[in-house]
């Protein structure tokens, strides 16, 4: 259905931040010192868009709440033809209300954490950038689209991860997270490609079909091109979710500024491999088999990242960790089909607020402590940092499930879905569901207590304050979201909300006391009384001990730079070696040999040239009596 | 005397010929304009002739030109004329009109002033006491404007040749005003005048052989009108021997006109003597004059013997291209090595001549006039480097000349591109379109030998930009004369280069509806 009113010009959503990155870049030094406001005031104006098309859409029927936009047709090679437009439905909505109200909120935080740098205006205009890319990313109503977004933001997590290009680890951050999500880029390429080469179109709507039944082309293709799109999708996911076996960027990536670590690596930008898996849950719903490897990736990854959370130090790798773990949740629960599509949404949406939260949380830590990031240097800052500390708090209750915060609600649903699957691996997944709680409680306590109880461990010089307002106000926003998203979007409506695009029906009840759930309460109390025992009624070191075998596991990322190096950058290395190898004496030889022989055939030749008529009469006779004796012969 | 009496009352003996003005009015208006400057030279005073002689020979220029496209225009069917000696169709117009365009940029370089490329008095002994007096003189040999008419005449003439004497009386018109020309360049008037003599030479050289064979073709047919030897090869009457010697040296005649190995030798020895304007004026008017005639000879007369005289074609557009190509890289006179280039692009262009299909045909047209452009463009820029000794033709003083004038240099290296081959130059466009014509021809062995003769040729253009641009200049290296004249032929050159490389479909489309109606029989 076409859309009317506000969500008619649902593209003032991606052009209001582009357009502010525009001006920024190009307008250079001259607005520096209004660069912040302009940026800040875009993505506000894109969230005020948002919010306006959400009211909007919550006028209309549940089935009338899809909406079309068409911008205009992009390009048009042969039979194939590339419409440009917009999909404003649930899904969509959910998203864009995400980005801009957490964007516009890290924005606002981003205006005093970045008082004194010299280039705050660059960074305003890469965080414009990011939110367009961003909202193009969840509008777009075809793949090409999406996958002009999802570079986008790749590109703007480039940009910013090395925004302090001057440090070496953050430029080589950069650079690994660009190399890493190529990979999965190419999947989303293929994976596009393949679309094209099936269905003749990219387009959502014909690919997928409209509603909770679907009925797009993809019905009508066999399970094997499905399942063979499905994993090429879940690489691009992985790639950009920072999922096994692409996790290795994400935990570089927190050289980037702390803004950039709340708002792109935990809240936003790696949620897009979610967004593209739920979008695309008719294609997987035809392949069980890319969905178990999507649940099991989910369950992989959700481990991998809990045990990394436990061994770092540094509070933003820790929160790195977490949020690798968190988005296993989501692509775990994406993988379960329509039943967990809701909790992945919103895990998602809940995810959003509270790691934000922590994020910028520690980023106000950090504010106040010189900088330093090593949480054995903290100790007892909960009387220094009030306001950090509380909102901190309340995150860290959410994050680790604490009944009726928002962590709650959407962590047990995810288990419970788990579970719901059935058979050995509903169990297997579950299973893995409830020990990456446990270990959740266990690694968030730890930089709970790390940080702000026990000790003062910091150097003299280190004076530690609380932040401005400007910094404490969307923190405190942000908790509110900890305390009450969760809740509001399970126990509300969200899951008829989503229902007309993810279809689903009744599986979204939620059961307040279940067996499962009482397991992960369990569980949790276990953790954080694990961490109590060791980081809280004990005493910190200031330097890091020995540690066991799983910690120095987790402390060098469980081997992934390891394993990365070992099997794909060394053997790359040698075929390079070889390539030049090769290059050098095979080609080169080859292409010198080739010009150095003519080279000397050319200085013979040119000695038949040698000025005097006669010898030039002679070669044209002998020239003609071969042309005459060419013609001649083969006649005969 | 009662014969001659009888002769000249019995009118009905000899009628008059049928003569279509109309549509033979642009080589009329050439011819009439270079008698005419005969006329001046004779008449006017010397201080006005070359006032004069200038806007004459841009107005006969222009107008032939204007005619031109309003015959193009026209869109009436095509016959030939003068009963039957000429034939004007789509491709002798589309011929015509770009050795019109190429001649008025070349008379822009020839009319140049303030460089003074001709020699004052062609007739004093280089050095002598006679020469020293008419150059204080400030004689101007104004005499090269109505030999360059008429040699443009005989250029229009020469691809709408009917019949094979009237080709052979075009071929002439259009070579002997040239060997005159080529021996007036002012500087190194020896090596000038070696040249003219050279090409004197072995152009009556050729001339024989093409003579020779229209003697055979008309002994095999009995009439050297190109329709009527395709006619009577048709019926296969017999004879063979007579008629494929005939074709032999007659393709002997009109290959030495363009160069093609083993007819070449002349090339590179008379593109550095000659003075450089009348060298560009050969290296554009000239080859597409030689390839129009080269064209409508095999594509009307011995279109039906394509089978006989293919191989042969072949073996001499290969050798063509990779000798031209080949001797280029060891050359070090940039004139020379221009030479040796238009060499390999005549083998180029060849290829396009053995595709024998309208492809081919509109794909040569194409080629010819993007390859005029270029060339004259690349000869204007070597007139413009000059020291004291006139035009430093030598590869090694344009060491460094990048960065004494990157605009020429640069407008230079773009030439050089152009003729390498580059896309978004019209190199590219041209190259593309007769090597896929070549390829739907059946003709792809030629093409890969083509496509690794132009990588070869790449190399010593490429040589050249290096040298301008990544090598240190000389201490007293050449300078860079730009006058109004010269900088409107590059500017010329350069735009056409690059228009037919981005936008090339117009002038495709107008060669392609040029090739389609044929050439007229």
């Amino acid at each position: 259905m076409k859309a009317e009113g506000i969500q008619a010009v649902a593209w003032l959503l991606i052009a209001l931040p582009l357009a502010g990155a525009a001006i920024l870049l190009l307008g250079g030094r001259r607005t520096d010192k209004w660069g912040h406001l302009l940026g800040t005031g875009m993505s506000l104006g894109a969230f005020v868009v948002g919010l306006a098309m959400f009211v909007q859409m919550l006028g209309y029927d549940p089935e009338e709440r899809r909406r079309t936009i068409h911008l205009y047709e992009w390009f048009t090679v042969g039979h194939f033809k590339l419409d440009m437009g917009l999909l404003v439905d649930p899904l969509s909505i959910s998203f864009v209300l995400l980005i801009t109200g957490v964007g516009s909120l890290i924005h606002i935080y981003s205006i005093g954490y970045m008082a004194e740098d010299d280039d705050r205006r660059r960074f305003f205009a890469y965080l414009n950038l990011f939110v367009a890319a961003m909202l193009l990313l969840v509008l777009a109503d075809n793949y090409v689209g999406l996958f002009i977004g999802w570079e986008g933001v790749g590109l703007a997590s480039y940009l910013l991860i090395g925004f302090w290009q001057h440090k070496p680890s953050a430029a080589t951050a950069a650079k690994k997270a660009f190399v890493v999500n190529r990979v999965g880029d190419l999947g989303m390429v293929i994976a596009i490609s393949l679309m094209f080469a099936t269905f003749g179109t990219v387009s959502f709507t014909q690919i997928l079909g409209e509603g909770a039944h679907h009925l797009g082309m993809v019905e009508q293709v066999g399970q094997g091109t499905a399942t063979a799109i499905g994993l090429l999708l879940l690489l691009g996911a992985c790639g950009k979710s920072a999922q096994l076996p692409l996790q290795s960027w994400l935990l570089d990536a927190m050289e980037g500024p702390t803004p950039v670590s709340a708002l792109i690596h935990a809240a936003t930008m790696v949620t897009a491999g979610v967004y593209l898996i739920v979008r695309s849950g008719p294609i997987f719903e035809l392949a069980p088999d890319a969905q178990l490897a999507v649940t099991i990736v989910g369950a992989a990854t959700l481990l991998a990242g809990a045990i990394i959370g436990c061994g770092k130090d540094d509070i933003k790798k820790a929160l790195a960790g977490s949020t690798m773990s968190q988005i296993g949740y989501m692509v775990l629960a994406a993988g379960l089909g329509p039943a967990g599509y809701v909790f992945a949404i919103a895990h998602l949406i809940a995810h959003g607020f509270f790691k934000a939260g922590l994020f910028l949380g520690a980023g106000s830590v950090m504010h106040g402590m010189k900088n330093d990031v090593n949480m054995r240097h903290y100790g007892g800052l909960r009387t220094m940092m009030v306001i950090t500390w509380a909102t901190f708090g309340l995150g860290y209750l959410a994050i680790i499930g604490f009944p009726g915060l928002s962590g709650f609600f959407t962590k047990e649903g995810i288990i419970a879905a788990a579970f719901d699957k059935g058979g050995t691996s509903g169990m297997i997944l579950g299973g893995c569901a409830l020990l990456g709680a446990a270990i959740t409680a266990y690694y968030m306590s730890r930089v709970m207590f790390m940080t702000f109880y026990g000790e003062r461990r910091w150097e003299e010089d280190v004076h530690p304050h609380e932040s401005p307002k400007v910094m404490t106000v969307p923190l405190m926003l942000l908790a509110l979201g900890s305390l009450f998203a969760g809740g509001f979007l399970v126990l509300g409506s969200f899951g008829h909300f989503l229902e007309p695009v993810v279809g689903g029906g009744e599986a979204h009840g939620f059961h307040l006391i279940t067996a499962p759930g009482i397991a992960a309460f369990v569980l949790m109390v276990i953790g954080v009384a694990i961490a109590w025992r060791q980081y809280g009624a004990r005493k910190v070191p200031r330097e890091a001990p020995a540690g066991s075998f799983l910690t120095v596991a987790a402390r060098k990322d469980l081997y992934g730079d390891a394993i990365n190096e070992s099997l794909i950058m060394r053997p790359g290395q040698w075929l390079t070696r070889l390539a030049v190898y090769f290059d050098n004496k095979g080609v080169d030889g080859l292409v010198n040999g080739l010009a150095a022989g003519v080279g000397g055939t050319s200085g013979r030749v040119r000695r038949l040239q040698t000025g005097f008529v006669r010898s030039y009469a002679l070669s044209m006779f002998l020239g003609a009596a071969v042309v005459v004796a060419a013609l001649l012969v083969v006649n005969v | 005397m009662s014969a001659g009496v009888h002769i000249i009352a019995a009118p009905g003996d000899i009628p008059a010929p049928h003569i279509e003005y109309g549509q033979l009015a642009p080589m009329l208006i050439v011819f009439g304009v270079a008698v005419l400057g005969v006329l001046v030279e004779a008449l006017a005073g010397r201080p006005w002739r070359y006032r004069i002689q200038v806007p004459l020979a841009f107005a006969g220029l222009l107008a032939a030109f204007v005619w031109t496209i309003v015959l193009a225009w026209r869109h009436e069917p095509f016959h030939v004329a003068a009963m039957g000696a000429l034939g004007v169709d789509g491709p002798t117009l589309f011929l015509q009109g770009t050795i019109l365009v190429l001649a008025l940029v070349s008379l822009l370089l020839i009319a140049e002033r303030s460089a003074a490329h001709f020699t004052a008095q062609a007739s004093a002994l280089p050095g002598s006491e006679a020469e020293q007096q008419s150059m204080s003189a400030g004689i101007t040999q104004t005499e090269i404007f109505p030999l360059m008419m008429f040699a443009v005449g005989g250029m229009l003439m020469f691809p709408a040749s009917n019949d094979l004497l009237t080709m052979f009386v075009a071929l002439e018109v259009l070579s002997l005003p040239l060997y005159l020309l080529c021996g007036l360049a002012r500087r190194r008037r020896l090596l000038s005048q070696e040249a003219a003599v050279k090409y004197f030479l072995l152009g009556a050289f050729s001339s024989a052989f093409f003579l020779y064979g229209a003697a055979l073709l008309y002994g095999y047919a009995g009439s050297v009108r190109l329709s009527d030897i395709s006619a009577q090869a048709g019926q296969g009457a017999g004879g063979e021997t007579l008629l494929l010697a005939g074709i032999a040296l007659l393709s002997v005649g009109l290959l030495f006109k363009l160069g093609a190995v083993p007819f070449h030798m002349w090339k590179p020895d008379v593109y550095q003597g000659a003075p450089t304007p009348i060298t560009a004026l050969m290296a554009s008017c000239t080859l597409v004059s030689a390839f129009g005639a080269l064209l409508r000879v095999y594509y009307v007369g011995f279109e039906t013997l394509r089978w006989d005289w293919r191989p042969a074609m072949w073996g001499v557009a290969i050798i063509t291209m990779v000798v031209g190509a080949v001797v280029a890289i060891t050359q070090t006179d940039i004139k020379r090595m221009l030479a040796y280039s238009s060499i390999a692009h005549a083998g180029f262009l060849l290829t396009g001549v053995v595709a024998t299909s309208r492809q081919g045909l509109s794909g040569t047209l194409f080629y010819l006039a993007a390859y005029g452009f270029t060339t004259i463009g690349a000869f204007a820029v070597v007139t413009m480097v000059r020291d004291a000794g006139g035009e430093a033709a030598h590869l090694s003083r344009w060491a460094g000349l990048g960065r004494r004038s990157p605009v020429i240099a640069g407008v230079f290296a773009f030439f050089l591109l152009a003729m390498a081959g580059i896309p978004l130059t019209s190199g590219f466009t041209g190259k593309f379109a007769v090597f896929s014509a070549a390829v739907d021809g059946g003709a792809t062995p030629l093409v890969v030998v083509g496509v690794l003769a132009s990588a070869i040729a790449a190399f010593f253009y490429v040589r050249v930009i290096v040298v301008m641009f990544f090598s240190d200049p000389e201490a007293d290296g050449p300078s860079v004369v730009v006058s109004p004249a010269t900088a409107t032929a590059v500017a010329l050159g350069l735009t056409v280069t690059v228009v037919l490389g981005v936008l090339p479909q117009p002038v495709l489309d107008l060669a392609g509806t040029a090739a389609s109606q044929m050439f007229v029989r």
